[in-house]
């Protein structure tokens, strides 16, 4: 494999990348290791949050792929997300083995619905390498025949934000129900121990969070990867002029079809790191609703650049965990809010908006040295 | 009536023929709802008896056995009048009084007021239920501190119990409401007493609902059953077969069974054959009910779907605007009702009170319609060719109003209370009861399906509304306001959402997250139907819903519901442009 196409790296890009790995590798775990009194100390609820946040951040790459990058709405991530952290989830209640409420090796809620004997498909999660082959793997192997059915029928646009929609609920719906072995309403809960680390020391949590901070690296860097190839061309003609890209040779469906396995193992990815520094997987993580708001993310932070959608992941929900505690009424209608005023104001994110006039400035500039005469309007123009 | 016949003159023969049933079963529907008419009164009146009132002054003896006689006496006259004394007895309203020459009367108070700081009632004599009158002819008012009241001991109240229900199910026989009576007649067959069968024969002579008529029927031929002559066994056993009486089952299993045990009174051949024949055909028959009832709970979901699928099909349909606030719109329609219920209840007579709902579903109409006209003039009208910068927006616009709704009137469910005309059922056949409230949502829907469909194919304004969508610039440039013709089709479609919503508030929970529970199923209609065709979004409800309904009962509602997203994924294989494709440039969308 060919590393990144390096040549491309512009030298703000490397110090930029190179800063912020600083800053989410060494400076915030340093922070957190700080002495409690101290003015700087990161507290571990915080150092916590901001692991979730990075996760979310990972799932937000996923999306960008797919819809900043390839133009397809997908509106089922949270089912890919649920799924990761369902996996993940299973492997931890089997890890608390004798250690639960009712000291049975069956997790709590089988015990609680009567299900005497550990049900089939649990069985392989008691391995470790099992469990992290089918975080990717489950959630890949679902967008496959799912999007190998959607993008062979010409499924796009809006049609296929609806079906994807149509899934989540289903999904949703289905997680609910005791039959499946998977907790119901109440999901997985009560995680005590991840290969044999007690999940409730603040070191583990610090270990976790830097395990996310890793993955969303390497992440980022398989995402720059895809964006800068030539398979990232196709993506983006795709989005452009599907029809064009298929009278030149291409078959868009399985570029397609590529880019939203991708993006689902990247959200299975997130799921499983989200789980075991929350705690608890339920059904309302990956519904309808959920699903939405992560696009939302994206379209904040700015789509069709991928360091938008890992500011978005972290801006939006930083402003959510604020805002839900200090106006809980009013949180929703925030987001409502933000929802119209991003795609009516700042159609290209946050970031994208800052890059633009960046662009704009440096391009006035460059002109202004030629034309200067022009005056005001020449810069406008520009 | 003019406008009437101005309208249907336009039209072609079929849609004449549907408007004029649509309008007509509109303007029936109040007095085919209310189908009942009073029944004249039982012969079982007649002028208190003495020995009715000496039993009625029994009642407030201080020896408690004199008293239960007395209550157990009274229950066996069998007299309507029994009843109000007895329920008095029970409810504290009988007392004893003294009358100012003397003697002692026993009296039911009635009316309470107070006058000059003391309790005042009046009263009316127990045994006959004439009111008291004083010198004057107006009626007595006495004070309530000088009536001995008679209270009846937890022995007394268990005698009266089942004396209060026999006879309550007695006088409700004849009530005017057709439901009561039929009740009555049920639970009178439970109390299993032969001797109750003259009055239920009397009963039946004078009903005139078929339906009730049936279920006396089924209550005298119950009783029958438990007769000692084997004969009469065998014909009401085979009665209850021609009946179709589901109710009757125990009672027929259990002839089957005592006449198979070889008691000498019941081992009769010809009794069980008649009673296993009867279960037989009333088995064949449940066959038949359950299918028609599927039938129609899935016609009715389909209603409901395409209620909501119409709104839709205008706004995503013509055009192109996917508006994920629409459940939002329903949910406002269905509040709209609930506060125009709020509004008659607050200003107007009780008497009024059923016609709200008439009122409601214009009301929320325009509620939702100029909620629709403020979205697409100011959020919307910039995103066109933008669908899925539409879709975020208008999840956007429904966070809102779900949120503003919820600190408007709370985030519990609020209740709207259907209109009496709208509470029971008609009943189709035996077995079968088809409520109100969902005919009427299926009336209401091919009307609004009617009118659509006339509106855009057969107006001036349809005529512009399907100009713009299929050429802007064509349409402008003939001098047709798109801009114009755009906000109002999409406030219309938003109107269609609304009453879509007020209709749903007579069979769901009205709640600020009522839109949520039914968006994606109306969305899964519009794109399985074919965007933007009416004939689609009609053929794909009812597939649909009709489909949900035969799923239910095998898969239960979840996997149901899975199964069908499956299938219209494969059905998307097949046909991926919905039922209906779209030709021309609408298909770009």
């Amino acid at each position: 494999m060919k590393f990144p196409a390096t040549a491309s790296w512009t030298r703000a890009e490397k110090l930029s990348f190179g800063l912020i790995t600083v800053l989410l590798l060494v400076v915030l775990p340093l922070l957190n290791a700080l002495p409690t009194g101290s003015f700087l100390h990161l507290s571990d609820f915080y150092l916590n949050l901001f692991g979730k946040f990075l996760a979310y951040a990972i799932l937000a790459l996923g999306i960008d792929l797919i819809w900043g990058y390839t133009g397809i709405l997908s509106l089922g991530q949270g089912v890919f997300f649920g799924l990761g952290a369902y996996v993940m989830g299973m492997h931890l209640m089997l890890a608390i083995g004798k250690r639960g409420v009712y000291q049975s090796t069956l997790p709590d809620f089988m015990v609680w619905n009567q299900v005497k004997e550990l049900p089939l498909f649990w069985k392989p999660f008691y391995s470790f390498g099992f469990t992290m082959a089918a975080i990717f793997l489950v959630p890949a192997l679902f967008a496959l025949v799912f999007g190998f059915l959607a993008f062979r029928s010409r499924i796009r646009g809006v049609y296929f934000a609806i079906i994807t929609q149509a899934l989540a609920l289903v999904m949703w719906l289905l997680f609910n129900r005791n039959e499946l072995n998977l907790g119901g309403t109440n999901g997985l809960t009560d995680f005590k121990v991840l290969l044999g680390f007690d999940l409730l020391s603040p070191s583990t949590q610090r270990g976790l969070y830097i395990t996310t901070a890793l993955c969303l690296m390497g992440s980022y860097l398989l995402c720059r990867w895809i964006t800068k190839s030539r398979l990232g061309k196709v993506l983006t003609a795709t989005r452009d002029n599907e029809h064009r890209v298929r009278f030149s040779g291409y078959s868009p469906a399985n570029y397609k079809l590529f880019v939203f396995v991708v993006s689902a193992a990247l959200a299975g990815l997130a799921g499983a790191l989200y789980v075991p520094q929350v705690g608890i997987i339920t059904p309302s993580q990956i519904g309808v609703f959920p699903s939405i708001e992560m696009v939302v993310w994206v379209a904040v932070g700015g789509r069709g650049i991928l360091i938008g959608a890992v500011v978005g992941a972290i801006g939006v929900n930083w402003a959510r965990s604020f805002l839900t505690t200090a106006y809980p009424d009013l949180w929703l209608i925030f987001l409502g809010a933000l929802f119209i005023g991003v795609v009516l104001f700042i159609p290209d994110g946050i970031i994208g908006y800052l890059r633009n006039l960046l662009l704009r400035r440096r391009a006035a500039s460059a002109s202004a040295d030629e034309e200067a005469p022009l005056g005001p309007e020449g810069r406008q123009h520009a | 009536m003019v406008a009437l016949e101005r309208i249907s003159a336009r039209m072609t023969l079929l849609p004449k023929a549907l408007f004029l049933l649509v309008v007509s079963i509109g303007a029936l529907w109040p007095t085919v709802a209310k189908a009942s008419q009073p029944l004249g009164a039982s012969s079982l009146e007649q002028s208190p008896s003495a020995e009715m009132a000496r039993l009625v002054a029994d009642l407030s003896s201080p020896d408690k056995a004199d008293r239960r006689a007395a209550v157990v006496a009274l229950g066996a006259l069998g007299d309507p009048r029994v009843l109000s004394v007895l329920e008095a007895l029970r409810g504290g309203s009988l007392y004893v009084w003294r009358q100012p020459s003397g003697g002692r009367e026993t009296v039911i108070t009635r009316d309470h007021t107070t006058r000059d700081g003391k309790e005042m009632v009046s009263i009316v004599r127990a045994d006959s239920g004439e009111p008291i009158r004083s010198a004057d002819g107006q009626a007595l008012y006495v004070e309530a501190s000088t009536l001995e009241a008679i209270w009846p001991d937890r022995r007394l109240r268990r005698i009266m119990k089942p004396l209060i229900d026999g006879l309550r199910s007695r006088v409700n026989l004849f009530d005017p409401d057709p439901d009561t009576r039929r009740s009555a007649a049920t639970k009178l067959s439970r109390l299993g007493r032969p001797a109750l069968i003259p009055l239920l024969e009397e009963a039946l002579d004078k009903e005139p609902t078929w339906w009730v008529r049936h279920t006396i029927d089924e209550a005298i031929n119950l009783l029958k059953l438990s007769d000692d002559n084997p004969s009469v066994r065998r014909e009401a056993a085979t009665r209850l077969g021609e009946l179709r009486a589901e109710n009757s089952l125990p009672a027929l299993q259990r002839l089957v069974e005592a006449s198979v045990g070889g008691d000498s009174s019941t081992n009769d051949g010809s009794v069980r054959r008649a009673a296993v024949a009867a279960i037989e055909r009333i088995e064949r028959w449940g066959g038949v009910t359950r299918a028609v009832s599927t039938l129609f709970r899935g016609l009715s979901l389909a209603s409901i779907l395409l209620l909501m699928a119409l709104g839709l099909a205008i706004t995503f349909g013509l055009m192109g605007v996917i508006n994920m606030a629409h459940g939002e719109l329903m949910m406002l329609g269905a509040y709209s009702a609930f506060v125009m219920q709020g509004w008659f209840q607050t200003y107007l007579p009780a008497n009024l009170f059923d016609y709200y709902f008439l009122l409601a579903i214009p009301f929320s109409f325009l509620v939702a319609g100029a909620m629709g006209l403020v979205l697409e003039r100011s959020v919307i009208r910039f995103l066109y060719g933008r669908p899925l910068e539409t879709l975020l927006v208008t999840w956007g616009v429904s966070l809102i109003l779900q949120q503003a709704i919820r600190l408007t009137f709370g985030a519990a469910n609020v209740d709207v209370s259907a209109p009496s005309w709208l509470r029971g059922g008609l009943q189709a056949m035996v077995g079968v009861q088809l409520p109100y409230n969902r005919l009427f949502i299926i009336v209401l829907a091919v009307a609004s399906l009617v009118g659509t469909y006339l509106l855009l194919f057969h107006s001036k304004a349809g005529l512009r509304v399907r100009a713009v969508t299929q050429n802007r610039e064509m349409s402008a440039c003939l001098g047709i306001p798109a801009r114009k013709v755009d906000t109002y089709t999409f406030a219309l479609g938003s109107g269609l959402a609304g009453m879509a919503g007020c209709a749903l508030s007579m069979v769901g929970n009205v709640g600020p997250d009522l839109g949520q529970n039914y968006i994606v199923d109306s969305f899964m209609v519009v794109v399985a139907g074919g965007v933007g065709k009416l004939a689609g979004s009609l053929a794909a409800a009812f597939g649909i819903g009709g489909l949900n309904k035969l799923l239910e009962p095998s898969f239960g509602a979840v996997f149901g519901k899975v199964l069908i997203l499956v299938l219209v994924i494969l059905f998307l294989q097949w046909k991926p442009s919905g039922l209906f494709p779209a030709k021309g440039r609408l298909a770009e969308y």
